[in-house]
């Protein structure tokens, strides 16, 4: 593993001239800074259940299913499409390495995607300076539980975006392979819980632990439980070792 | 390199993709400091051959050594005895050269003081200057991407460097620059050349492997190969006289003999003339014995036309399509005028 922080740094710096990056990090920060303002203006009209972080964690899925995309499709497929993968493998680095490099380096700019947004709750607290407010708008609680949230199940959305890339040489394929995995992970796997809750109740309640939004409930909850935590490592790191095989046996 | 003195050793390598054989039972060496040239038409096997030497694909069967290990259970040690440059040199084209090779050089485990050296040492030997080295490689021209990958594949001083087409697409004073540098190789590295270019294969390549539907049908030096495969001779002459009796006059040196006249005398009524023999030995001097003693004859030019490794790379490539095809090549030759 001693090429990877040489391949982490190649590809956080192939992502920083990317305009894949840049369209998503925009596009990222205008919708989630129009979800977070309808919120507030929810706020103003009538008072409502729970803090304005933690319906704003709510919708964490709307970006996930183009920021993923955005950040990930290109980066096997398009070292496929030009060969440059090839003249990579010849070095003496493993598929591993190469892998875990391109993995960690879209799940930074993920995760320095969402501390941006953090802007939001300061830049209302300033405006308005009330200690009340301010109180219900930076609840440390609410905050931290979210962006954990955030920060873990991005580990295995991220893996998915790698994995999706590995498989093709279009980006536009990966891109949309990544896009459909990522739906049915999160809001396909609710409507098949729901759905066998009723006539299967035993693998209901199975699925009922593989739910995205249950952990997120859990996280805006503050309770920190290990299985999430197992759940989203064990299946990223599967995700991951998939890759692997695929860059390997494809290369 | 090993106790035998071999950089390259391939035995019996066969390829199998499902129903299709890339290559089969191929074998050849290649000594320390020896350039070679890996010769085939598109789909012969060459490409294959090269990949599965760099660990890119598995062999189905055979072994393939480089320095002595085994390309299929010492991958990573191999990794670092080889330089690889694949077809159409894939570079990253938003990358500065310098940034590209530095890049390139920590992989290869180069790094500090070394690296530094290193990089401005193979600046220099591709002749990127600082000016070049500074470009995006995206903006750099064709022979220039060929040195960047070149550079690359001698960064780590490797014993063995493989180079897939590297003059493809190159104009002649690249061609030109990028044989020097592979000549400034030799006897240092080991180097194998797969080109479509015959007669730059035989300016640079100590030896010549020549390789047809997945099997290698020619080795040796140009020299080797030309006696092997290449049964005639051919003259050249510009000749004036009576040419009547000319048949008759070469049917006492060689029966098999044929000439040929070429085009149309020129104004002075000198003719291009082409003669062959049946067999290799050398008849200039009888032929031109021959010529001057009748008197109406006049010759003013007399060249003995050597076969070019394209005359060998033809011959030896039908030869091997005639064994693996003989009802389809008889067929041909049957409706060729």
């Amino acid at each position: 593993m001693k090429h990877f922080f040489s391949l982490l740094h190649h590809e956080l710096r192939a992502l920083l001239i990317a305009p894949s990056t840049y369209a998503a990090g925009v596009l990222f920060l205008f919708l989630m800074g129009w979800i977070y303002w309808r919120i507030l203006l929810q706020y103003s009209i009538e008072p409502q259940e729970g803090l304005p972080a933690s319906m704003f964690f709510q919708l964490f899925w709307l970006p996930v299913f183009f920021v993923v995309p955005l950040l990930t499709m290109k980066s096997v497929a398009e070292e496929r499409r030009t060969g440059t993968l090839e003249t990579l493998m010849t070095a003496p680095v493993s598929a591993l390495e190469v892998i875990l490099g391109k993995f960690f380096a879209a799940y930074l700019f993920y995760c320095l995607l969402w501390l941006l947004t953090l802007g939001f709750p300061w830049l209302v607290s300033i405006t308005l300076d009330s200690s009340s407010t301010n109180g219900l708008l930076l609840d440390r609680g609410a905050l931290l539980g979210g962006y954990s949230f955030v920060a873990v199940s991005g580990l295995l959305f991220i893996a998915v975006g790698i994995f999706s890339s590995s498989l093709t040489r279009s980006q536009f394929v990966a891109g949309m392979l990544s896009f459909c995995i990522l739906f049915i992970i999160i809001i396909g796997m609710r409507e098949l819980q729901e759905e066998t809750m009723t006539w299967l109740p035993w693998f209901g309640e199975t699925l009922e632990y593989m739910q995205i939004f249950r952990h997120l409930e859990d996280f805006s909850l503050g309770v920190i439980d290990t299985r999430p935590f197992f759940f989203y490592l064990s299946n990223s790191a599967l995700v991951l070792g998939i890759s692997v095989l695929v860059v390997e046996a494809k290369s | 390199m090993t106790a035998n003195g071999f950089s390259i050793e391939v035995k019996n390598l066969t390829k199998r993709y499902q129903r299709t054989t890339a290559i089969e039972d191929v074998s050849f060496d290649v000594k320390h400091g020896e350039v070679v040239g890996f010769l085939g038409p598109n789909g012969a096997g060459k490409s294959t051959t090269m990949r599965i030497l760099c660990g890119l694909i598995p062999a189905t069967s055979g072994i393939a050594r480089i320095g002595g290990l085994a390309v299929s259970t010492r991958i990573d040690e191999v990794k670092r005895l080889i330089g690889y440059m694949p077809e159409n040199n894939p570079l990253p084209e938003d990358m500065r050269v310098r940034e590209y090779l530095r890049f390139r050089a920590r992989l290869k485990d180069i790094s500090g003081k070394k690296l530094k050296n290193r990089l401005e040492e193979v600046l220099d030997l591709c002749d990127l200057n600082r000016k070049t080295s500074n470009k995006v490689i995206g903006t750099l021209s064709k022979g220039y991407r060929q040195r960047v990958g070149i550079a690359d594949a001698i960064m780590a001083e490797p014993r063995v460097i493989i180079m897939d087409e590297p003059t493809i697409g190159l104009d002649p004073h690249q061609i030109i620059a990028i044989r020097e540098l592979i000549e400034s190789f030799r006897d240092k590295m080991s180097v194998i050349i797969s080109s479509h270019v015959l007669a730059e294969v035989e300016l640079s390549c100590d030896r010549v492997i020549i390789i047809n539907q997945g099997h290698i049908v020619a080795t040796g030096t140009a020299d080797t190969l030309r006696e092997e495969f290449i049964k005639k001779i051919k003259y050249k002459l510009k000749m004036k006289g009576g040419l009547g009796g000319m048949g008759r006059l070469l049917k006492e040196i060689d029966p098999g003999i044929t000439w040929s006249p070429m085009g149309k005398p020129d104004a002075e009524g000198f003719l291009n003339i082409t003669i062959s023999t049946s067999y290799s030995e050398d008849l200039s001097e009888q032929i031109l014995e021959r010529i001057q003693s009748q008197s109406g004859l006049r010759l003013r030019a007399f060249t003995r036309v050597d076969p070019s490794l394209e005359d060998i790379f033809l011959s030896a490539t039908r030869r091997s399509w005639k064994e693996i095809l003989p009802e389809a090549i008889g067929s041909v030759e049957e409706v060729q005028p």
